[in-house]
């Protein structure tokens, strides 16, 4: 994978951050190398340091050392082909579906007419189809989520960054999306960088699982998942599957971790 | 709409009960008219009080309209600037525990007995409410909103415009409702001290000459006049931000489905 110049290319980074009890080692020697069109989960426990590591890719932190390269330049400013979704839907309460989807265009000053059809595309895709002029509050949490996800998709972003986006949800919505963000990603292949600390969430949708480990946080495994697409919801009862979930649990006990169960299944 | 109702029923029994005592009690018209007089009062010269009250109507809203625009842009300048934070908004805090009608003299002193000094207590006096709502709601952004903004690459400007101005409106309008109010008692409190006109200048003219009824009946009409004012804000806050929670319930439509 990391062989020849990768789309998203990380090495080496440190994060710490400062804290009245001293510092806290957030990321410690996180070097990742991520294809384009890959589908990569960033998994492990709160406070590992996959949430940070996103945000220095976004550049919303500044790490401390170490490079972020994505085709092949230094990241310094959000890039500009990134769309990013939070774990909050963060959608404006001010404004109806269809301006929110519509929000990137119009703080890049791109013209709303032109990319109206897009967002009204993109609806129709996640089955809000209907819902373009209600207001977010008229709109239950998994809703919400999928408007955001649109927005997000809006200027067709090469990158899409997601923060624990399904982690405020419950577990049947959490299911619906997980088959949405597939399709979507089946549909129109992006790189997406994927937070989560659920492993089946993680080892359904990926192609590739980056388990990390806290304190101080880090790569422990990174580990390919080869499964058929599109998965189907029942991939997850079968034993290739479970092999992968096992797998990744023995990583964490291994670690110490999942004694006291930190981590969900 | 029902609330509505509630508040009319309430202030039509309070006069009614009012007319009653009057007419059973009996107390000298100069110590306390029943409303009837009042109204018949009002009604005798229809023209001269809706002239006066044009003029009180006048003074407040140009104070009010004044603190509007002045309030907003300090706030603005107060948001993104330690320096305008450090010495205007500490300014503004500090002299806001001096009660303003008390520099009303000095503003007849310095503008004279005329319509702009009535304006500028007026404004004086409102402005407080609107900047501190305004600062209030400016700052009050969700923190997860401002990155979603570093994301797109929005820069100040922008997030200015499309989050901070829109997520502060429903401050604003709280900030406002207090202003209105506020306004018209500045206006009233400059007329009081010097003044040829206005129902402030009615009541002090008419309490010089113990014509009681005429006193009340600039109240009255200083009543209805604050009402109005206030519920022309509260209905622009419905027009202009019919998302915010306190209004939802108001035009809540079908439920979505899960």
């Amino acid at each position: 994978m990391s062989e020849g110049a990768a789309f998203l290319d990380i090495a080496g980074l440190d994060k710490v951050y400062s804290s009245r009890d001293g510092a806290i080692v957030a990321l410690k020697n996180v070097s990742l190398s991520i294809g384009a069109a890959e589908f990569v989960s960033l998994l492990g426990p709160s406070g590992c340091g996959k949430s940070t590591l996103l945000r220095c890719i976004a550049t919303l932190e500044q790490p401390n050392g170490g490079a972020i390269r994505l085709h092949g330049r230094a990241v310094r400013d959000p890039p500009d082909d990134m769309g990013m979704v939070f774990q909050r839907d963060v959608l404006l309460d001010w404004l109806t579906v269809i301006r929110n989807i519509l929000l990137p265009a119009r703080i890049r000053g791109l013209p709303l007419v032109e990319w109206r059809p897009k967002a009204m595309q993109l609806l129709e895709l996640i089955g809000l189809d209907g819902f373009a002029n209600r207001f977010p509050w008229e709109l239950s949490g998994g809703m919400r989520q999928r408007v955001a996800i649109c927005r997000a998709l809006l200027l067709n972003p090469a990158l899409l960054l997601m923060d624990e986006p399904f982690g405020a949800l419950d577990a049947m919505t959490r299911d619906e999306l997980n088959l949405e963000l597939q399709r979507l990603w089946l549909d129109d292949a992006k790189t997406v960088l994927f937070v989560t600390h659920s492993i089946s969430e993680a080892v359904f949708l990926s192609d590739r699982v980056v388990v990390m480990s806290r304190s101080p946080g880090r790569v422990v495994e990174t580990l390919a998942i080869d499964l058929p697409r599109p998965r189907p919801l029942a991939i997850r009862e079968t034993p290739e599957f479970s092999r992968y979930v096992a797998r990744i649990r023995q990583i964490f006990e291994g670690f110490g971790m999942l004694r006291g169960s930190h981590v969900r299944a | 709409m029902w609330r509505a109702l509630h508040i009319g029923a309430v202030v039509i029994g309070f006069f009614a009960f009012w007319q009653l005592a009057v007419a059973v009690a009996h107390p000298p018209e100069y110590l306390l008219p029943g409303p009837v007089a009042i109204f018949r009062e009002m009604a005798s010269a229809p023209l001269w009080y809706l002239g006066h009250a044009m003029l009180t109507v006048g003074s407040t809203l140009l104070g009010f309209g004044a603190a509007l625009v002045v309030g907003c842009l300090a706030a603005i300048g107060i948001v993104y600037s330690r320096l305008l934070e450090n010495t205007l908004y500490t300014l503004l805090i500090a002299l806001n525990s001096v009660p303003k009608v008390a520099l009303a003299p000095l503003f007849i002193i310095w503008m004279g007995t005329g319509l702009s000094s009535k304006v500028a207590i007026s404004f004086l006096i409102a402005l407080f409410a609107i900047v501190v709502d305004t600062v209030l709601g400016l700052r009050s952004v969700d923190p997860d909103a401002i990155d979603l903004f570093r994301s797109m690459r929005g820069g100040t400007l922008q997030t200015l415009l499309w989050l901070r101005m829109p997520n502060a409106l429903p401050h604003l309008f709280s900030g406002m409702k207090i202003a209105i109010s506020l306004a018209l008692v500045g206006a009233i409190a400059g007329e009081f001290v010097a003044s040829q006109a206005g129902l402030g200048y009615v009541i002090l003219s008419a309490q010089g000459a113990f014509q009681t009824t005429r006193v009340f009946a600039a109240i009255v009409l200083l009543g209805i006049l604050g009402t109005l004012l206030f519920f022309i804000v509260d209905l622009a806050e419905r027009l202009v931000c019919p998302w915010h929670v306190s209004q939802r319930a108001r035009h809540r439509g079908a439920e979505p489905s899960p």
